[in-house]
């Protein structure tokens, strides 16, 4: 199944990745080879089958409720881009 | 055409848990920005979140007091999309399997009928981070201390059918995360609010009309002016041929309108799949049942008790169980005075319009409980009358002490002695011949006249029933 | 003295031979001559490993020791390490230096071992020859025109190099067996769950697995039993006891029930490779074991299916990259749209792209039932393969690729092709089985794999197997000659 160069310029879009005119025709030709590739999947008898998420069948361990980490911003703000007065600046949110 | 409107709300409460949902970071509001954002509240590559059982449990309280199921096994889910607010790019959220789903609640509409709210589904999940707009040379601010905190989304079906049944069912919300202790109810900081997914369609049609979602209401006031200017919106679109087109919209309180929300004009595809990093919830029988045992009182359980109890009416009842707080003080008062009926009107009258006079709760009301029901005593038992004890009340709240001190201080304690009673009439009497003469004559009217000059005479210390009696005694014989 | 084991050195230290900064400086003069040569590492951090080896030092002094004091090691670059640069192999994280250790680097430096360096990968993980590195590819130390596998292909080129006698790695789909093959070492991917992912950058959250990489089982046993364990941390980690895994290395193989899967011996896997896991599979015979047929029918659907489900959750995992706390931003962004697709679009390399809208595909609406839920059903179909097997033998063999290490930048045009390259190790993470890979042959000068496969949490069987193997073999003791001997 090939996907359409729209389509490719989409999901980029719904990922957030810049993708250059010059190199959407060879995402959408590897794109097109991968989802073909997992098209197989079809060939599996899968009824009855449940989905299986994790590989190992246990249950959410629960935290107890209680403040364990300290304020550590100057650390965690090092590898910021942009910072100011302790907040990150992005270009301007428009709600 | 008659149009019926339809409302669904999904309410957000912030759950009281102490830190968040998935990391030991604090919740507290107001920190300084991003010193309560540890590195899984950051989205730090590397780390991984770890649930709160507290945050669990208090779903699970939701859902019982709701009539809810509790989910057996619950999951979590990733619900993806970019924003500066969201760290990680997806929100962990429950999709597919939340921890409570189907369930109701009954509210009481203006006039006084019930009706049954069906609730959908609540589920964990964690909000996200707050963008401030202020200026940063052109650019947006970033605090995620808010990202993180515990979040209980409750959905109800879409069984409103006005802006009033809204604000009715919200409260209803509002009173029973607070009487359960699971959310602090301050729709001013955002720990309670909701988005109303609103359209209308002509009565009698049973498919419902395209909705728009309003994003963000905080405030009961603005619920019910958002609504009802949506409701009118979309009544004006069609009405002039045109239709409704399904989208977010932000209320604008300054300008009391509904606008569509630019971030959101474009279809969202959050590609929910079950987070990985997170593995399915089991909740057993033994935790629901202990959970169960440890439930308060829930508000409408209160109300009729306060109903079978105190022989209050249904009206009063409600009034008083709005909030535990409220209802704990009146129940602290009238257990310690005859007439509750009495003690129900000082805590819903002079009270609480005190209370709303300084802007504080009960909590913090000056006048305890014990304080009020001493002075509510000096009425029961003839030391002061109602009249006075307003001024007595007064003086409590002003921090003037207990009620004795004050009547003692003021020398307001009633005249019930009948000499000394029967003295004061004489002497007014004596001094007003001439309403005497017309009294006598015939004019009945003038015996206020004399009860008046009574009171104030005594400056308002003799007992009204006494004055009374032996006034028309005098006047007669 | 780098050819030696960690046993050996060991041995070496707890005798006083020679001491940890010694050992340290070794290995560092032989980073210093020979790493660029093969492009392993990212970071080489000298003065902190001298720092840690001192300490060590002191340590063994104090007859203090454990069996791990000293030794030097070298840690996937894809572990936090507090205070260094942590890049994942990419242009991403080129400036990004952790605030934390991962829980893997916490306890083996708990366990006194010292870091040499932070070793080159596949970016994020993704790729099986190391060549989507943002630092460029890795080679192979037996043949500098070969890719060493990936995408622990740094870890696993140091080791087989001797530039370190020991090395962390991940295993997603076969990312610490297929490049322990490809250079003739010993790679152990645990059970999914054995070691905390915490730290551990994440790829693919319900596959990804942290191992290692040595010269032998018994080395992979001593790094095992001293990186296993639970951690409240990753609420996936398992709180199963940890076993010491040496203790039951040379337990007798008599008895053990071998079986082999057919499906594993097609037409994909080249004929020399089949003759020297044949020859493996006759040492085992040798040694007690016996070797039988058993069929794995779901399991030609693992690659599909890994690449529905792997890139389902690496594309949710890498939306955090987005400019604004860490990593990569684009200059002068004009909005935030721009801030984030050039961010991503010039941070991320192709491979790692790929795999990002691959896994945005397969979840978007109209798609999800049709290719994510199910492959997570043939994920399902395939793990109760494996129980089957496992209900009528002990541990399953095979090859752990299809052929020797390939050429570099002979399967970079087509993803496809790549991607095959895993497709006997990839249905063991989709199970969550513990895999191992020993070296069992040679071909053309270039090493050959054999891949174990055990029961959940069947370490000690695992290991005890590969090691009674690399007993009765010298195919472990290869390592390349001329420059790196």
């Amino acid at each position: 199944m090939a996907l359409t160069r729209h389509e490719v310029e989409n999901i980029a879009h719904l990922a957030r990745l810049r993708i250059s005119a010059d190199e959407v025709p060879g995402y959408v030709e590897s794109l097109s080879r991968i989802i073909d590739f997992v098209a197989q999947l079809d060939d599996a008898e899968t009824d009855k089958v449940e989905p299986m998420a994790h590989p190992l069948h246990m249950t959410q361990p629960l935290r107890v409720d209680a403040v364990t980490e300290e304020n550590q911003r100057e650390l965690f703000q090092t590898n910021a881009s942009r910072t100011e007065r302790g907040l990150y600046l992005v270009p301007k949110v428009i709600e | 055409m008659t149009w019926e409107v339809v409302i669904g709300l999904e309410i957000h409460a912030q759950l009281k848990t102490a830190s968040k949902i998935f990391s030991g970071a604090a919740t507290a509001f107001g920190a300084e920005p991003n010193t309560q954002a540890c590195l899984v509240d950051l989205g730090y590559p590397g780390v991984l979140p770890v649930l709160n059982r507290e945050a669990v449990r208090m779903a699970v309280r939701f859902g019982l007091a709701s009539h809810s199921t509790v989910a057996p096994r619950s999951i979590f889910a990733r619900k993806n999309y970019f924003y500066p607010d969201l760290p990680k790019g997806y929100q962990i959220s429950q999709y597919e399997l939340p921890v409570v789903h189907d369930g109701w609640v009954d509210i009481t509409l203006d006039d006084g009928a019930v009706k049954r709210v069906g609730i959908t589904r609540a589920h964990l999940e964690e909000d996200a981070g707050k963008s401030l707009h202020e200026d940063f040379h052109g650019l947006s601010g970033i605090d995620l201390n808010r990202a993180g905190t515990p979040l209980l989304e409750i959905v109800s079906e879409p069984d409103l059918r006005s802006a009033r049944e809204a604000v009715a069912y919200m409260k209803l919300i509002h009173q029973l995360v607070r009487y359960l202790d699971i959310c602090d109810g301050n729709m001013q900081e955002g720990s309670l609010r909701c988005d109303a997914n609103v359209s209308v369609r002509p009565l009698g049609r049973h498919e419902f009309g395209t909705r728009a979602e309003i994003k963000n209401l905080n405030s009961f006031r603005f619920i019910e002016r958002a609504i009802n200017f949506e409701v009118e919106r979309q009544i004006d679109i069609i009405e002039s041929g045109g239709s409704v087109v399904q989208e977010t919209r932000l209320y604008d309180s300054a300008r009391d309108e509904t606008r569509p929300m630019r971030s959101k004009e474009e279809a969202n595809d959050y590609r929910y799949f079950p987070d990985p990093d997170l593995l399915p919830v089991e909740i057993d029988r033994a935790t629901v049942d202990e959970i169960r045992a440890e439930l308060p009182e829930l508000p409408w359980e209160k109300q009729d008790r306060l109903v079978s109890d105190y022989g209050l009416s249904a009206y009063d009842a409600s009034l008083l169980s709005a909030s535990r707080a409220m209802a704990d003080y009146f129940e602290a008062v009238a257990s310690r005075v005859g007439d509750k009926k009495v003690a129900a009107n000082w805590v819903m009258g002079d009270l609480s319009g005190a209370l709303n006079k300084d802007g504080i709760g009960i909590e913090a009301s000056p006048v305890s409980a014990e304080a009020l029901a001493g002075m509510l005593c000096r009425i029961e038992d003839g030391t002061i009358s109602g009249k006075i004890a307003k001024s007595v009340f007064e003086a409590m709240w002003a921090g003037e002490g207990s009620a004795d001190a004050i009547i003692e201080a003021r020398g307001l304690k009633q005249i019930t002695d009948s000499g000394a009673i029967q003295a004061v009439i004489q002497q007014v009497l004596a001094d007003n011949p001439g309403q005497l003469e017309q009294y006598r004559s015939g004019k009945d009217k003038l015996f206020g006249f004399f009860v008046g000059q009574v009171m104030k005479a005594t400056r308002g210390q003799a007992n009204p029933a006494e004055v009374n009696k032996l006034l028309k005694e005098m006047l007669n014989g | 003295m780098h050819t030696r084991t960690l046993a050996e050195l060991s041995a070496a230290l707890h005798a006083r031979e020679v001491s940890s900064v010694e050992l340290t400086r070794h290995f560092l003069a032989r980073i210093d001559a020979l790493a660029d040569k093969l492009n392993a590492f990212v970071t080489v951090t000298a003065d902190a490993a001298l720092a840690q080896a001192e300490a060590a030092d002191a340590v063994l002094g104090a007859g203090e020791a454990g069996p791990l004091t000293g030794i030097p090691l070298v840690h996937k670059d894809i572990f936090c390490t507090r205070g260094v640069r942590t890049s994942c192999g990419s242009r991403m994280l080129d400036n990004f230096v952790a605030p934390y250790d991962a829980f893997a680097v916490e306890r083996l430096a708990e366990a006194g071992m010292v870091t040499l360096a932070k070793a080159n990968m596949d970016e994020f993980a993704m790729g099986s020859s190391n060549e989507t590195s943002w630092y460029g590819p890795v080679r192979n130390p037996w043949d500098l025109d070969k890719v060493p596998g990936g995408s622990s292909g740094g870890s696993a080129a140091a080791v087989a190099a001797r530039l370190a006698p020991a090395a962390t790695g991940t295993d997603t789909g076969g990312s610490i067996r297929q490049p322990a093959a490809l250079t003739g070492i010993t790679g152990l991917k645990p059970t999914y769950g054995r070691i905390s992912r915490f730290g551990m950058i994440a790829f693919a959250s319900s596959l990804d697995q942290a191992g290692t990489l040595t010269q032998t089982a018994e080395d992979a046993a001593l790094m095992l039993t001293a990186m296993a364990g639970h951690d409240p941390r990753d609420s996936t980690s398992v709180d199963e006891p940890v076993p010491d895994y040496r203790a039951t290395l040379g337990d007798d193989l008599e008895g053990l029930r071998v079986g082999v899967p057919r499906e594993f011996f097609d037409e994909g896997l080249d004929a020399a490779n089949a003759a020297a896991v044949q020859a493996a599979l006759d040492e085992f015979r040798k040694l007690g074991a016996t070797v039988e047929d058993v069929s794995l029918p779901n399991v030609g659907l693992s690659v599909p299916a890994y690449y529905v489900v792997a890139p389902a959750e690496c594309s949710s995992n890498l939306s955090r990259y987005d400019g604004v706390r860490f990593g990569y931003r684009a200059e002068d962004p004009v909005d935030l749209e721009d801030m984030y697709k050039r961010s991503r679009g010039e941070g991320f390399g192709a491979e790692v792209k790929r795999r990002i809208m691959t896994g945005a595909y397969v979840l978007s609406a109209g798609y999800y039932d049709a290719y994510y839920l199910k492959a997570q059903r043939v994920r399902q179909l395939i793990a109760e393969d494996f129980r089957q097997a496992f209900a009528s033998v002990d541990l399953l063999l095979g090859p752990t690729t299809p052929t020797p290490a390939f050429a570099l930048g002979a399967k970079t045009d087509d993803p496809v092709t790549m991607y095959l390259n895993d497709i006997y190790t990839i249905g063991v993470n989709l199970a969550g089985l513990p895999g191992m890979s020993v070296p069992c042959g040679m071909v053309d000068g270039l090493p050959v794999g054999l891949q174990l496969i055990g029961r959940h949490f069947d370490e000690a069987g695992l290991l005890n197997a590969a090691h009674r193997y690399q007993q009765v073999t010298d195919w472990h003791r290869l390592a390349p000659g001329g420059e790196f001997a």
